[in-house]
């Protein structure tokens, strides 16, 4: 196949200029952020965010940990596809997702800074004082560790802007290990997100909290992974064109449509063990309350609704309706997530005693979203991640 | 394939291994029921002899070093509020008016001291341990503030010092564990005028509950809250009005936090350990059908070259074959030809008897039949 060179950086700005609007508004919002970031540290949580006693999460755990980790499992799904299922037409999707995963989880690091009343201390769990009694110590140890495994799977592509070969090649070597170390570490955290709020029987809503919540979110964090990758792809396809090379765009749709169907399967079979939880605490009178309308918006509206649509974009072969449904599914996910921690957490609380972020947590979680694309949108820029490094042909 | 045999077992070692280093005692998990440590210390409440005073809140206050609160303690208008402790609050009194008593009922609230805490379990740190006096204490110099204790607890009692920039720390009632391991009593019972609290061993106090109860069937709700609660709690109360009346929920069930949890932490080890094997194998079928399917191509290719390369071999054997017959066929006819030709001459010269044209067209003749 041919391997068109992908335009060198320096062209892609297009302008002399660096006002772009993008960069304008990327920078007006990092220097707000900056601005929340010295209140934070100078007035403590309490000068910037809406929590209290009895909400002690907010949206930085709901948002900015819970969907960041479920949004960013698109590095083990597509390492999984590729490399253990033997799916070699995903190839050129694993190191966008490596990416993606990369800088996800590592906002969700950065997030806690903000979050955790002494964020010098985040090491402690691990090297000082071990609680191995919480699943926050295991959701903890896997996070730290998978960062880790994932600076290593994305090293390759730096070696190679940098092109040093040597590291290049002995990181080629434990490839294989440290994607199978990461789909275990995934597998574990993703589903331990779901077991931290197995403890709060009492305080979360009968129609979310069940047995089953680790499974529910390790089986919605791969249809979350698969989405994310392919809505991601639709904005790189959009923006970032020209960083495409002919091999990845081809294979793009592939993947799109690879994806698509499995997240119908995955969206279908979740929706099954929904009504199996829903049976066994016999929650059923749940459904005909205010609360229950809710969650079948949830369930029907943006689990079902989007499964079919995969399924129809697969069948009719509609990349168009798979990236559009893309978006859909992840807004499910995310709204998924923020039900169980904030908005069916604490249900039974009257509504002055509920939770409700102040703007100041909501632009801070702005801040380090764009942190993100800026960061993507520097490093798909320089680094062979949406093309194949000329000098390393085959070496992904 | 990219995995040995030794690299296998080494895995399967480090990750059971790691377990076992990490592995504390998993008493949830085990057929054993806990019944707290031994001669554990409590409270017992008893609401049906709180006047609402707030001097339990006063002595609180006194005792810890707490920042005085902007409304003095004798003020009692704070109590048509109901309140729940906060930083520099380890403990508030509320008052309550249910429906089926004209006076008003007033509840103490505080750390509840569960004897399988929700908040101990889910400290990723071990900030917070139950202590063997009963007590739930907390170790301000390893807490992050992740506020996760804050979330499990189904009392809501943790509170977080929210408007500290670089020092928040977790505040919570302790039982007064520096006064008990001195011999002293928790400062609110010491200041309680009532009785209505009492400390003393858990066990001691469960008895004096029931036998309250029973000396007083009219007065009291027949039942020990936190006898059971959550699995039990070293604070207890018994009430003359309905529990859910006075906010304190009756649905939190006796199933201790920890076996909540319990479960999805047995499942990690099992998770690593089948992982392994489930994603290596995977990884082997996947490759070994791609071997396979590359020897089927390889056989069907090699098989197809074979039969083609016979079929040209045949096809040119025949083209061979052809010429050669075409070309002997040739020869003959070339032969005949100058044979006949030959043998017209020899005639036409026997016709003639002239010497001169034999040696002319007679030349070719011996050359002919040589060849033949």
């Amino acid at each position: 196949m041919e391997h068109p060179t992908p335009t060198p950086p320096a062209m892609t700005t297009g302008r002399d200029t660096v006002f772009t609007p993008f960069n304008v508004v990327a920078g007006i919002i990092i220097f707000i952020g900056c601005i929340l970031t010295v209140m934070r540290f100078a007035k403590g949580i309490g000068g910037v965010t809406n929590l209290d006693d009895t909400n002690p999460w907010g949206i930085w755990i709901g948002f900015d940990l819970l969907c960041g980790v479920a949004l960013a499992a698109g590095g083990y799904v597509t390492c999984a596809a590729c490399y253990i299922f033997g799916l070699k037409q995903f190839r050129c999707a694993v190191r966008p997702a490596i990416l993606t995963a990369f800088l996800g989880y590592g906002l969700v690091v950065f997030a806690l800074q903000y979050d955790v009343g002494r964020p010098w201390r985040l090491p402690y769990p691990i090297f000082l004082s071990q609680g191995t009694s919480s699943l926050l110590f295991e959701v903890a140890l896997c996070v730290f560790l998978y960062l880790s495994v994932l600076m290593l799977e994305f090293s390759p592509a730096v070696f190679e802007w940098l092109n040093w070969k040597h590291a290049r090649y002995i990181i080629g070597k434990v490839s294989m290990v440290l994607v199978i170390f990461g789909i275990i570490l995934s597998t574990l955290h993703q589903s331990s997100l779901g077991a931290i709020f197995l403890i709060v029987p009492s305080k979360l809503h009968p129609l979310w909290y069940s047995g089953y919540l680790p499974v529910y979110f390790f089986i919605s964090s791969m249809f979350a992974g698969m989405s994310m990758v392919i809505f991601e792809h639709s904005l790189v396809d959009r923006f970032l064109h020209n960083k495409i090379d002919a091999e990845h765009h081809v294979e793009s749709n592939n993947v799109a449509l690879g994806f698509a169907k499995a997240a119908a399967f995955l969206m279908s079979g979740y929706i099954m063990i929904q009504v199996i939880g829903i049976a066994i605490d016999n929650d059923w009178h749940y459904l005909g309350t205010r609360w229950g309308l809710w969650y079948l918006i949830e369930i029907i509206g943006f689990v079902a609704l989007p499964a079919i649509m995969f399924a129809i974009g697969v069948r009719e072969r509609n990349i168009k309706l798979i990236q559009r449904t893309a978006l859909w599914a992840v807004l499910g996910i995310v709204l998924n997530r923020l039900n169980v921690s904030l908005v069916a957490f604490n249900w039974q609380l009257p509504l002055n005693q509920r939770y409700f972020p102040s703007w100041m947590e909501i632009m801070t979680t702005i801040f380090i979203v764009t942190i993100g694309v800026v960061a993507y949108k520097f490093i798909v820029t320089r680094m062979p991640v949406l093309h194949v490094h000329p000098d390393f042909p085959d070496d992904h | 394939m990219g995995i040995s045999r030794r690299q296998f077992f080494g895995w399967m070692g480090a990750a059971v291994g790691s377990q076992m280093a990490f592995s504390t005692q998993a008493k949830a998990a085990a057929n054993i029921h806990f019944t707290g440590y031994p001669g554990s210390f409590g409270v017992l409440h008893d609401i049906s002899r709180c006047i609402g005073c707030r001097k339990c809140e006063a002595a609180c206050n006194q005792v810890n070093e707490l920042s005085k609160p902007e409304t003095p303690f004798d003020d009692l208008t704070v109590l048509s509020k109901t309140r729940r402790p906060h930083a520099d609050t380890y403990t508030v009194v509320n008052q309550f008016k249910p429906n089926d008593k004209s006076s008003p009922v007033f509840v103490k609230t505080q750390c509840n001291h569960c004897m399988e805490p929700a908040c101990v379990s889910a400290c990723f740190v071990k900030a917070l341990i139950k202590s063997e006096t009963g007590a739930v204490v907390y170790d301000a110099s390893l807490c992050v503030g992740c506020r996760y204790c804050m979330v499990a607890c189904p009392f809501n009692i943790p509170a977080y010092e929210y408007d500290k920039p670089l020092t928040p720390e977790i505040t919570k009632c302790n039982l007064c564990q520096p006064r008990i391991q001195k011999g002293l009593r928790p400062g609110c019972v010491d200041a309680c005028p009532q009785e209505a609290l009492t400390f003393g061993n858990r066990n001691e106090l469960i008895k004096i509950a029931r036998q309250r109860i029973e000396k007083h069937p009219d007065r009291y709700v027949n039942h020990i809250y936190g006898e059971n609660e959550m699995g039990g709690c070293n604070w207890l109360y018994i009430s003359n009005a309905p529990f859910t009346d006075i906010d304190m929920r009756e649905d939190l069930g006796i199933t201790p936090a920890p076996a909540m949890t319990s479960g999805a932490l047995a499942a990690v080890p099992v998770v690593v350990s089948l992982w392994v094997v489930f994603i290596n194998g995977l990884r082997a079928i996947s490759r070994r059908k791609e071997q396979i399917a590359n020897e089927d191509k390889n056989q069907a290719v090699s098989a197809a070259v074979e039969t083609e390369q016979a079929r040209f071999k045949h096809e040119i054997n025949q083209l061979k074959e052809k010429a050669k017959s075409e070309k002997e066929a040739a020869v003959a006819r070339e032969v005949k030809k100058a044979l006949e030709a030959a043998a017209q001459q020899l005639s036409e010269n026997a016709a003639a008897q002239t010497p001169a044209p034999p040696e002319t067209s007679g030349a070719p003749q011996p050359e002919k039949q040589e060849n033949k």
